[in-house]
């Protein structure tokens, strides 16, 4: 008599094992197949197509009604297994219970849903099946969602839903989008092809509850930060648990799945598992080629013949059009590995191989994934890659082939993006003036206006002759920033504010940096210009500051640190100094008056480091930002207040300006001094900026220097009244902030682009108030004690070593 | 090896450090990216400055007092500079930093 089998699910895993079962033998078994869903076997991976209206559901159907009937398979559609009885060998399903010889699990997995305030209301969903596709259908245009997880699967909706005209958030908690298959620099492609689609994308995003209408249908999601996401449908796809129930009501083992051995078969030698319901080797399933090769071992085990399944690595692809995203192997954790990076931002092409001794393990790729397959081969095989290494990221059609374009970045704008900031030139206006015949950077400046003012963006002109005269033109050497990129500072600032770079990860790719995230040189100067020039959205980055600015303290050669606090121009009161003295007391600190007027505490432990600003803080001093580049010190004289010869108010100007200016970061540190009158006991004529009191005024001189360098101030103008001192000495510093070089003092940045255009754009009211407003903007965020935020005790535990082994060594 | 416990990946900050006290001496543990860590020694070899507070970049750490570059696969300095930093097993199981206490000389298990 024929054995009977059952299987219960009908879907990806099952139906694959059926197709191998039958064709090996069609007799072997009695079939009878359980579905909970209210139909047979279909592709499940093609909802997606199916939602964003690429292909109709009836394209995806696998095994339709005909199928199961010509094999002689019962189908019990739309019933659900309720109870397995391993010992008498039956199976319950809602329409009655049924024997079996062999039992086959294919539940799958269950759609993980958080537990938020409001996760049971009408109008939230998970996304796994046809009913869930339907009703994101249902929406259109003018209605709106929100997803819940950008993983694979929040995504494919999101994209679907958003192709049919729906408005959709997506909320990740996560830094970047699919974290677990893609490095930032893939996911910020990823985001940004998304955006270009209309999605908004919200990262590092806590979802806090969700929210109802009056007739208690889902109307909002709420976020940590109170932000309300208002929504139509929610869809939470954040994970997946294998579907266990009813194998551990069986009594079977289950860990996280049901678990099998490498023939498939579970604790219980008659029932069989496979699919998104089963862990192997500890292993559990996400994605589907793994479940075909179980699907065959399975096959063969129930027709007893020897077959083991053995896992192999995955490759990931998304299917949404235009997001062409591979990864496969390894790509992070882990010792003793090497990163290959390739970037064209011509194409938004992004790749990244990841190499242990000789061999590929893990490879991310955005934008052009048609070597994809073979790298995947590689990883797969173990290929020993030395051979090829140079020229590995290639692919296999260019061994032996091309480098980087370095020009690439600026052959990839667009011709609305603009070059010279200063005449308003776009990168259009100076091709269209070079093909009617401006052959040399002087024929574009009469031509154009372009670099004939500042001049920072003299190097951008000239990519633009080579990149449209081609070998004609010959690029004079211009400095790079270091070995990541050919691009200057100044091309890379200008590229920064024309191409609208807000994070690191975008200049990396859009400026075709040739590492994975630049180096000790390129990543304080990015992270400054990133924060200059968008204050309000980018976040500053404390790893990709030095030292000193990270800790908030000057590292000493011992590795101790000093600390200073602000001693507002100079002046001070009994009851700091006493606060000081305490202090300097308390954590053990040598006492220094430094030569910008104030005091220093040296000797500093950084584990007492947020204690001392403790301390300080509480006496109400902040920090003195004497680590920074940013405003250092205002240098005062005691001016009309004590001296004969005193002409204004120089101590409280000073005072004045440095309650304006601290805590803002600019290219380099930033000195003033204020004198009272011509005698200059502020010596403010070597400052970044010195302003000296005169009866008529102030006269304001900028870019002078006493370090390295000695040189006297230049005057930049003369002003009658204190607030015009301080509007000018503000617009300076701004437009130093927005320009200059990370590293360059006032003084070599005024020589690079003259002391003329300084004036002449200062001069300009309008554009001095607007300088001055950019400037309070940017202090809007960041004019902030850090010492304040440092001590905080979740953060002052940062100071402290993560561990101590030594204790329990000594027991 | 004997996998000691000795925190959560969050406790680092991405592209940062923290110390962990051993017997052999202060060792710095790493977070070049979401889910790497590496651990070496903090103690620079040119003139001991703490590695700990250098830039990360890719898979190496530039000394804070001088600028130094360490591949902290190897612990070999970079470039002109000659020089090793030695370098502990170290590794992630989920979310928690495991570090071998046999390497950094403590014998018996926590
Ligand atoms: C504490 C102080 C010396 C003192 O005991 O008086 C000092 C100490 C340091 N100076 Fe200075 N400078 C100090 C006033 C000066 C002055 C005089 C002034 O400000 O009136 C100058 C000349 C003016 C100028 O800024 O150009 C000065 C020019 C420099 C330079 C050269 C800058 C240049 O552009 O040429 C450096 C190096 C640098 O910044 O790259 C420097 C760098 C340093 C550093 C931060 C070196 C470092 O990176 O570790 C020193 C920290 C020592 C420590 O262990 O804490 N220090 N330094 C002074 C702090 C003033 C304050 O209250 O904030
Ligand atoms: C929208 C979407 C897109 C995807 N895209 C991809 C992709 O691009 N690439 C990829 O590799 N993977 C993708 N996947 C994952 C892939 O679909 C799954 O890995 C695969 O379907 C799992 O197969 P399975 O047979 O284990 O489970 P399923 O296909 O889920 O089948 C399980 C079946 O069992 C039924 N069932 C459960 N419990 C019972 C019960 N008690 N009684 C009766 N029946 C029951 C369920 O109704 C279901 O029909 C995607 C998944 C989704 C939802
Ligand atoms: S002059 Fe400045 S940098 Fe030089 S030793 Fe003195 S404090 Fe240090
Ligand atoms: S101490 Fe590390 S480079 Fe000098």
């Amino acid at each position: 008599m024929t054995k009977k089998l059952i299987v219960i699910g009908a879907g990806m895993a099952s139906g694959r094992m059926l197709e191998h079962l039958i064709d090996a033998n069609p007799d072997a078994y009695d079939i009878t197949l359980f579905n909970a869903e209210p139909r047979g076997n279909y592709n499940r991976l093609m909802l997606s197509p199916v939602l964003s209206g690429e292909k109709t559901y009836e394209e995806i159907v696998t095994h339709d009604a005909a199928w199961y009937e010509e094999r002689g398979v019962t189908c019990r559609f739309g019933e659900k297994v309720v109870a397995i009885d391993t010992e008498n060998k039956v199976v319950t399903g809602e329409n009655g219970a049924l024997p079996y010889d062999k039992l086959v699990i294919a539940t799958g997995s269950n759609p993980f849903i958080i537990p938020l305030p409001g996760h049971d209301l009408p109008g939230v969903i998970p996304y796994r099946d046809l009913e869930d596709t339907e009703a994101m259908m249902a929406l259109g245009a003018g209605k709106r969602a929100v997803v819940i997880g950008g993983g694979l699967l929040g995504l494919e909706a999101a994209a679907g839903m958003a192709a049919r005209g729906t408005e959709v958030d997506v909320v990740h908690i996560m830094g970047h989008l699919m974290e677990r298959q893609l490095d930032e620099a893939a996911g910020y492609l990823l985001r940004r092809s998304l955006t270009q689609k209309g999605i908004r994308v919200h990262c590092k995003a806590n979802s806090k509850q969700i929210l109802s209408d009056d007739n208690g249908h889902v109307r909002a999601l709420q976020l940590d930060d109170g932000t309300e996401l208002p929504c139509d449908l929610l869809v939470m796809a954040v994970g997946i648990r294998p579907s266990t129930a009813l194998g551990k009501e069986a009594g079977l083992e289950v860990n996280r799945g049901i678990v099998v051995d490498d023939h498939m078969v579970t604790s219980n030698p008659d029932v069989l598992a496979l699919g998104e319901c089963v862990e192997h080797a500890g292993a559990i399933f996400g994605l589907v080629a793994p479940l075909y090769d179980q699907a065959k071992v399975l096959a063969k085990t129930l027709l007893g013949e020897e077959a083991r399944f053995v896992q192999k690595e995955v490759a990931t692809k998304l299917k949404v059009t235009g997001c062409d995203l591979f990864s496969a192997g390894d790509f992070a954790e882990g010792e003793g590995r090497e990163d290959i990076v390739f970037r064209d931002p011509a194409r938004g092409v992004y790749k990244r191989l990841i190499l242990e001794g000789n061999r590929l393990i893990g490879a991310v790729m955005y934008g052009d994934t048609a070597d994809g397959a073979w790298f995947h081969g590689l990883i797969k095989d173990a290929t020993d890659v030395e051979e090829m290494r140079e020229t590995l990221i290639f692919g296999p059609a260019y061994q032996g082939g091309a480098a980087a374009d370095p020009m690439a970045a600026v052959a990839a704008l667009p011709r609305d993006a603009e070059i010279c900031g200063c005449n308003g030139v776009c990168k259009g206006q100076i091709e269209d003036a070079i093909n009617a015949g401006a052959g040399d950077l002087g024929a574009v400046r009469a031509k154009t206006k372009a670099s004939a003012s500042c001049g920072t963006c003299t190097g951008l002109v000239e990519q633009i002759l080579s990149a449209t005269l081609g070998d004609a033109f010959v690029i004079p050497a211009a400095q790079s920033v270091c070995g990541c990129t050919d691009l200057s500072h100044e091309d890379v600032r200008r590229l920064i504010k024309s191409q609208e770079l807000k994070s690191q990860e975008a200049v990396w790719q859009e400026l075709g940096w040739t590492t994975r995230n630049g180096c000790h040189v390129c990543r304080p100067a990015v992270n400054f210009y990133l924060l200059a020039d968008w204050p309000l959205d980018y976040v500053d980055d404390p790893q990709s500051r030095f030292v000193n600015e990270r800790n908030h303290a000057n590292i000493q050669k011992d590795g101790t640190y000093s600390v200073m606090p602000r001693m507002w121009g100079g002046m001070t009161t009994p009851q700091e100094l006493m606060a000081i003295a305490l202090a300097a007391e308390k954590y053990g600190a040598t006492v220094k008056v430094t030569g910008g007027q104030r005091i220093d505490l040296l000797g500093v432990k950084k584990e007492d480091l947020p204690g001392i600003w403790h301390d300080l803080n509480e006496a109400g001093m902040v920090s003195g930002h004497a680590y920074t580049k940013g405003l250092r010190t205002v240098k005062t004289c005691v001016g009309s207040e004590w001296c004969r010869f005193g002409t204004q108010d120089s101590t409280g100007l000073g005072i004045a300006l440095e309650r304006r200016l601290w805590g803002s970061w600019t290219p380099h540190k930033v000195k003033l001094g204020v004198s009272g009158c011509p005698r200059n006991c502020a010596e403010a004529t070597c400052k970044d900026v010195g302003i000296v009191c005169v009866d008529s005024g102030f006269q304001i001189g900028v870019a002078g220097a006493a370090g390295m360098d000695v040189k006297e101030t230049e005057r930049l103008v003369d002003v009658p009244t204190e607030e015009e001192a301080m509007e000018w000495t503000v617009a300076f510093i701004q437009l130093y902030r927005e320009n200059a070089k990370y590293l360059d003092r006032p003084y070599k940045w005024v020589a690079k682009v003259g002391l003329d255009w300084v004036k002449e754009t200062l001069a300009d009211a309008a554009e001095r108030q607007a300088l001055v407003e950019r400037f309070d903007l940017s202090q809007s965020v960041y004019q902030k004690d850090p010492w304040a935020e440092q001590a905080k005790p979740e953060v002052a535990r940062r100071f402290h070593p993560l561990a101590d082994l030594t204790l329990e060594a000594a027991e | 090896m004997n996998w000691i416990d000795i925190g959560h990946i969050d406790d680092i900050p991405l592209r940062g450090a923290r110390l962990v006290k051993t017997p052999v001496g202060c060792v710095a543990i790493f977070r070049t990216a979401e889910a790497e860590v590496f651990a070496a020694s903090n103690t620079c070899p040119h003139k001991a400055g703490p590695l700990s507070e250098g830039i990360l970049h890719g898979q190496k750490v530039t000394c804070p007092l001088h600028n130094w570059v360490f591949d902290l696969n190897t612990g070999e300095a970079q470039g002109a500079d000659e020089g090793r930093i030695a370098t502990y097993p170290v590794r992630l199981d989920g979310d928690r930093i495991l570090l071998d206490g046999i390497a950094v000389g403590k014998r018996s298990a926590a």
